[in-house]
């Protein structure tokens, strides 16, 4: 851990909320993908079935 | 072999299925590696102290809020001439990236401008552009979510980017006339003279490869995303139209 | 042309054509400012021009959701597409009237507002050319949001979030000129740029919203 002296608070309340952001960012494009793939996967399934 | 066969969406989901795990991987190293660089092994700034590591995060954000939007006006403008509809979906899945890398970089900027400037906020020209860049985000992606009909909402959307460009253009010299700001100029001028220190020039090169190709791999993966859920659309039509 | 200019004069001054709504907005916002920030004539002198064109503004805003709405409803912007008549032109007429209902009543009404802000005498002049100036744009920018949102059920809101960003160039030049003016600064470059962005908006917006509308109306 690197001494950041009197701005610890500032250094890492920024990287702690832009990493949290980036992360919520990835988390949630790959959830949505999933789920419409699934989804996706599923009616095509049907499809097929129903001719 | 052209590159408009990637316009057609099932080549593009192969290719980009293809792709996208070297850019996922490519991106967690650069980022990993160059924000560990930069947070652990670049020494402190003599005036603004351990606060100069906020730089790793703010500039690449900055860089990727404004090409975002750039990004998104080219494939707009491929929507409106050559009716690709790929190009439609992936305007429509920079636009949050590019919104919350707008967030970043203001975060950052106001988590940074309190001990340097003595202010979380500042109405320096800078700021408030961003700040205005982010109101348009807002407006494109609620405008998307607002209409049914996609092929509507990708030419509405498409007008309102390359009008909303010229706008936040204006807006940016407005603001700049409008008030003198306490903002640094470019970090990242090519001269020498001008960019920051070395030790901090060439971690800082490595988050920024790093962000890129995040968000090259997030728009590709969310394209991926609209192209499927477009077909579950047409097809589960089709199945209410069938029964 | 004129018969289209006429008639939309003629529906916003019926009753329920909201020609009064925008006007009684307008001095609902002056008078709610000093209530908000304290009663002290110095401050309110300072920020004055400022009130003046941020009220302009949303009332302006009020009245853009009826721009369109009520021709969408009753089919005849479906004539209007197909009429011999360019849209764009149409589009622009359009405009024009809503300025004439909307943004000249506020140019005028400015002055007497002004008073009770406290405006300084050397200002008035200056708020009023400026708003001159600059709220035939925020009609035309107006137009061009209300053909994005017209096919929509609740688009008031969106459409305030749309238009205003685009608004933000106009407000920034108007209101520095005004507020320039008043203190007896030089204000020809803000009002060279806001008379160049009103002009621009008005020669190129009116392509871009009958652009939209022809989709709308797909």
């Amino acid at each position: 851990m690197p001494d950041l002296g009197k701005y610890g608070d500032t250094v890492l309340s920024a990287y702690g909320v832009s990493i949290a952001l980036l992360i919520v960012l990835v988390g949630l494009s790959l959830w949505r993908g999933r789920r419409v793939r699934s989804a996706l996967a599923e009616v095509e399934e049907r499809a097929k079935r129903n001719g | 072999m052209s590159l408009w066969e990637y316009a057609n969406p099932r080549k593009f989901l192969t290719t980009s299925e293809r792709l996208l795990p070297w850019f996922w991987g490519l991106a967690g190293l650069c980022l990993v590696a160059g924000l560990i660089w930069g947070f652990f092994f670049t020494p402190d700034e003599a005036r603004q102290g351990a606060t100069v590591k906020i730089i790793y995060l703010h500039v690449p954000a900055a860089m990727l809020a404004i090409n975002a939007w750039i990004m998104m006006l080219v494939a707009s403008l491929i929507w409106l001439v050559r009716r690709h509809h790929v190009s439609a979906l992936a305007a429509r899945a920079a636009a949050p990236i590019g919104a919350v890398m707008t967030l970043i970089a203001l975060i950052t900027g106001a988590i940074w401008g309190q001990p340097m400037w003595g202010t979380w906020w500042e109405w320096d020209p800078r700021l408030t552009s961003f700040l205005i860049l982010f109101l348009f985000y807002l407006g494109y992606i609620a405008l998307w979510q607002a209409i049914d009909n996609p092929d509507t909402a990708a030419d509405l959307t498409s007008v309102l980017c390359l009008v909303g460009t010229v706008f936040a253009l204006l807006s940016r010299y407005a603001v700049n006339f409008w008030n003198q700001g306490l903002h640094q100029g470019a970090s990242l001028s090519l001269d020498k003279e001008e960019h920051v220190a070395n030790v901090f020039y060439l971690p800082l090169l490595v988050c920024i490869a790093g962000f890129i190709l995040l968000f090259v791999a997030l728009v590709l993966y969310r394209t991926g995303t609209e192209i499927r859920a477009r077909r579950m659309a047409a097809l589960l039509a089709r199945e209410r139209a069938g029964a | 042309m004129i018969a289209l200019l006429l008639r939309d004069l003629k529906l916003a001054f019926r009753a329920g054509g909201g020609f009064g709504l925008g006007l009684a907005f307008f001095l609902i916002v002056t008078v709610l400012v000093p209530l908000s920030v304290g009663p002290q004539t110095s401050l309110l002198a300072l920020i004055s021009p400022g009130i003046l064109w941020l009220g302009a503004l949303l009332a302006n805003l009020l009245s853009l959701d009826r721009l369109l709405a009520l021709d969408w409803e009753d089919g005849s912007l479906d004539l209007l597409a197909t009429a011999p008549l360019p849209l764009e032109v149409a589009l622009g007429i359009k405009a024009f009237a809503h300025w004439l209902t909307t943004g000249l009543p506020l140019v005028l009404a400015a002055p007497v507002l002004g008073v009770l802000l406290n405006l300084p005498t050397a200002g008035v002049s200056w708020v009023v050319i400026s708003l001159l100036l600059g709220t035939p744009a925020l009609s035309v920018i107006g137009t061009f949001g209300a053909a994005l949102t017209v096919g929509l059920k609740r688009g008031g809101l969106l459409l305030s979030l749309l238009v205003l960003p685009l608004y933000v160039p106009t407000l920034i030049f108007g209101a520095e000129v005004s507020r320039r003016g008043a203190v007896g600064m030089d204000v020809t470059t803000p009002l060279l740029m806001l008379a160049g962005i009103t002009a621009a908006a008005v020669a190129l917006l009116p392509y871009a919203s009958a652009a939209v509308l022809r989709v709308n109306l797909r």
